[in-house]
């Protein structure tokens, strides 16, 4: 190991913040860099990697990571894996600031005191210390620091208390990087109990001296909301109010922004073809690229909305209580509790919800959860559904007074939400089959979450969400725009082009296979372009509907016009009632989603994972149109 | 050094000081069994190393003093609460975990 400079800290010096999940890493890693934050990913799986600039004064910065949560080095799940990975093997961190929750010090003490045997220079940081003292915990600080013989600093991280005695305690133990020789030591199985006995031992005899308890005024507190959010009746109750008010939220807050991104591209797209002269390059930037950037960037206010919503369910605690309600009813499938939140997360969008899988510690359960993910309805299938409903079941009443459109609507959800169930129960019986896991679960003090932190960890979420999905829907709507833009004919109408192109080509040639689910080749045609991104089918549709593009505002109208008079060649209506619902349950239980894949892949690590969803569902969704159009036939509708 | 400090120390626990007293006069059940809201102290955890050894390393150790709060809507998992923080588990895993109950 090179000896380094000791005396000028600069960037180049890196340290790891480690800690036990929910010990106040991420409020102490926020503190320490402000907004001079990135995020990254580990290699090869998509653990979120926050890295940070913290200037200890105004000659010195140093560079932060911020680790996964872990409760000790012997880990069970990805996160905590590479956590241990980084303090262990990784010659990476140069110094390690360990979070100890101050409230929960004999817990937080096990990780602490096998990372500080690891030998690296270490600074302990006592997170949440006005709580402890709230609570009544004396805390004799300098005996503790004696103990561990490591320094330790009590700070307040939310209130930026104690961060400058913390970059004092850093500098002074980074004169001593040099000094440091890391050691490697694994405990072995068969020892690891006794050390673990040990360790505990050692620990509470050392906190005799150093603690002091009396009354816990948080703990009780939490013990009395805890009494109603987690009651047998109530909880679920109140669980059930918290889902549907986070979608009514996301629904109606986030039009209007979609709105005027959406109207904004397809401005900017206009202006594009205005301006340049007319050519592939033209069409190439308005129709492949503008149109592909739009196409992710209209789902940003619903992604934001809900990672903000989801930041403020994990910083107050209640995400552990709702994977406590859910543990038994997710456990008849064969998941945990913990795949709920992740499902739940699934109804705006799949890629999110494969990313937040990662807390689920068994692989096997973990991949049975991202297999079943994007069977919920997400909001990328509500433009198609609307289509759909207005254009083949326009003003229906069921019983007089119920809309049809909301029923069916309601219908795709259940549908999606039961094959899910029918599916992971036959992974979990099959090729995912697994003993049963271990599912023991911190639940967190309730907290009022700090605006600075929920803010953080949204807007850090939804740029790699951004980062991660426009390159692959960029690339994919060129590869698309390429298919139906090619080869290039110069007369004819819009939809005339789109027929001759690749893509109609496709669509005709795919025509006798989905003809039996009521299909014809300009729905084929939709349907090869919404593997992009489901949503796209309704602008393929505008297109080979050739419906006008001079007024944006009026083309969904016109869309629907368009379709609602479309025939078949013997004269009879394309667009049956029952050739609408065939296709919205193809759109349920197909995997069309490239950004899904993407993430899938990265997830899992292997393509053999994404190939495997894609093409299930593909059969599922085969022939769950089938059933819906020859069933209904056979039972008289059309 | 911490290391020669920790293997000369011999595990015999007193995180409940009177814990010894307690056991003589009170029943052992294991975690899955104790009524709630009684107190119990943590004898042993048994079951497969992987999981008794995480569920030790989050707390649930020998000499630990525990009790239950209450079961989720439908029995299974249960929410107990030790002295510092509270933990849920399933009723598997409480199996595993041997207790002596404390006299009320």
């Amino acid at each position: 190991m090179p000896a380094r400079q000791a005396q000028s800290l600069s960037t180049s010096i890196t340290i790891a913040i480690a800690g036990n999940p929910n010990a106040g890493k991420t409020s102490l890693f926020n503190a320490l860099t402000g907004l001079r934050q990135k995020i990254a990913n580990y290699p090869g799986v998509t653990v979120e990697k926050k890295r940070g600039v913290w200037f200890l004064d105004d000659q010195s910065a140093v560079t932060v990571v911020d680790l996964p949560g872990l409760y000790s080095l012997n880990a069970t799940s990805i996160d905590e894996q590479i956590a241990r990975d980084t303090l262990v093997q990784s010659s990476d961190p140069d110094l390690i600031i360990l979070a100890i929750d101050a409230t929960n010090l004999l817990r937080n003490l096990y990780l602490a005191t096998q990372v500080i045997e690891l030998g690296r220079p270490t600074v302990v940081a006592l997170t949440m210390f006005d709580l402890a003292l709230r609570d009544g915990l004396e805390i004799n600080v300098p005996l503790l620091s004696r103990e561990l013989g490591v320094p330790v600093v009590p700070v307040v991280a939310r209130r930026q208390i104690g961060i400058e005695a913390l970059a004092g305690a850093v500098k002074k133990a980074a004169e001593d990087i040099h000094a440091c020789v890391p050691r490697k030591r694994i405990d072995t199985p068969t020892t690891r109990k006794d050390q673990l006995l040990n360790r505990y031992q050692r620990i509470d005899s050392l906190l005799s001296g150093v603690l002091t308890r009396n009354k816990r005024e948080s703990l009780s507190r939490t013990e009395r909301i805890d009494a109603l959010l987690t009651h047998r009746l109530f909880g679920p109750i109140i669980l059930t109010a918290v889902v549907l008010f986070v979608f009514q939220i996301i629904f109606s807050w986030a039009n209007l922004p979609m709105n005027l991104i959406d109207g904004g591209f397809s401005a900017l797209s206009r202006f594009v073809r205005t301006t340049l002269p007319p050519g592939v390059f033209t069409d190439l930037l308005a129709d492949g690229v503008i149109a592909g950037v739009g196409g992710v960037l209209v789902f940003l206010p619903q992604i934001l909305l809900l990672f903000l919503f989801i930041a403020i369910l994990e910083e107050s605690g209640y995400m552990a209580r709702a994977a406590f309600l859910m543990d038994r009813l997710m456990r008849s499938v064969g998941l945990d509790g913990k795949a709920f939140l992740p499902l739940v997360m699934s109804f705006a969008c799949a890629v999110p919800a494969v990313m937040a899988t990662r807390t689920i510690e068994s692989t096997k359960d973990r991949i049975t959860t991202i297999m079943i993910a994007p069977f919920m309805s997400c909001s990328a299938r509500l433009p198609v559904y609307t289509l759909m409903i207005a254009s083949c079941f326009a003003n229906q009443k069921t019983f007089g007074f119920i809309s049809t459109g909301a029923l069916i609507i309601l219908m795709m959800y259940l549908l999606g939400i039961s094959t899910a169930v029918g599916v992971a129960w036959l992974l979990k019986h099959s090729i995912l089959k697994a003993p049963s896991t271990l599912f023991v679960m911190e639940l967190p003090v309730y907290r009022i979450p700090s605006v600075s932190n929920v803010f953080h960890t949204m807007l850090s979420r939804a740029g790699l969400f951004v980062k991660r999905a426009s390159t692959v829907i960029l690339a994919a709507s060129i590869v698309l725009w390429a298919l139906a833009a090619f080869p290039r004919t110069t007369e004819g109408s819009r939809s005339y082009k789109v027929a001759n192109s690749y893509a109609g080509r496709a669509g005709r040639l795919l025509e006798p296979i989905i003809a039996p689910l009521g299909f014809d080749w300009r729905i084929g045609i939709g349907l090869i372009s919404s593997f992009a991104a489901r949503e796209t089918i309704v602008s393929t549709l505008g297109v080979v509907y050739n419906v006008g593009e001079e007024d944006e505002s009026q083309r969904s109208g016109s869309l629907v016009k368009a379709i609602m008079s479309a025939k078949r060649s013997d004269g009879s209506p394309m667009w049956t009632p029952l050739v609408g619902l065939s296709l919205m349950v193809f759109f349920v239980l197909a995997c069309q989603c490239m950004s899904t894949l993407a993430v899938v892949r990265r997830e899992t690590n292997s393509w053999r994972w994404p190939l495997f969803m894609v093409s299930y569902m593909l059969v599922l969704a085969y022939l769950g149109s089938l059933i819906t159009f020859q069933g209904g036939r056979l039972l008289g509708f059309s | 050094m911490l290391l020669s400090l920790l293997l000369g120390v011999k595990a015999t626990f007193n995180f409940d000081p009177d814990a010894n007293n307690k056991m003589k006069k009170t029943n052992y059940s294991t975690l899955n069994a104790l009524p709630h809201g009684r107190w119990a102290t943590v004898l042993n955890v048994l079951g497969p190393g992987f999981i008794a050894l995480r569920l030790m390393e989050m707390g649930l150790v020998p000499g630990a003093i525990i009790s239950v709060v209450r079961s989720a809507p439908l029995g299974d998992p249960i929410q107990v609460k030790l002295r510092d923080y509270h933990l849920a588990l399933r009723r598997t895993e409480a199996e595993m975990i041997s207790v002596a109950v404390h006299p009320d």
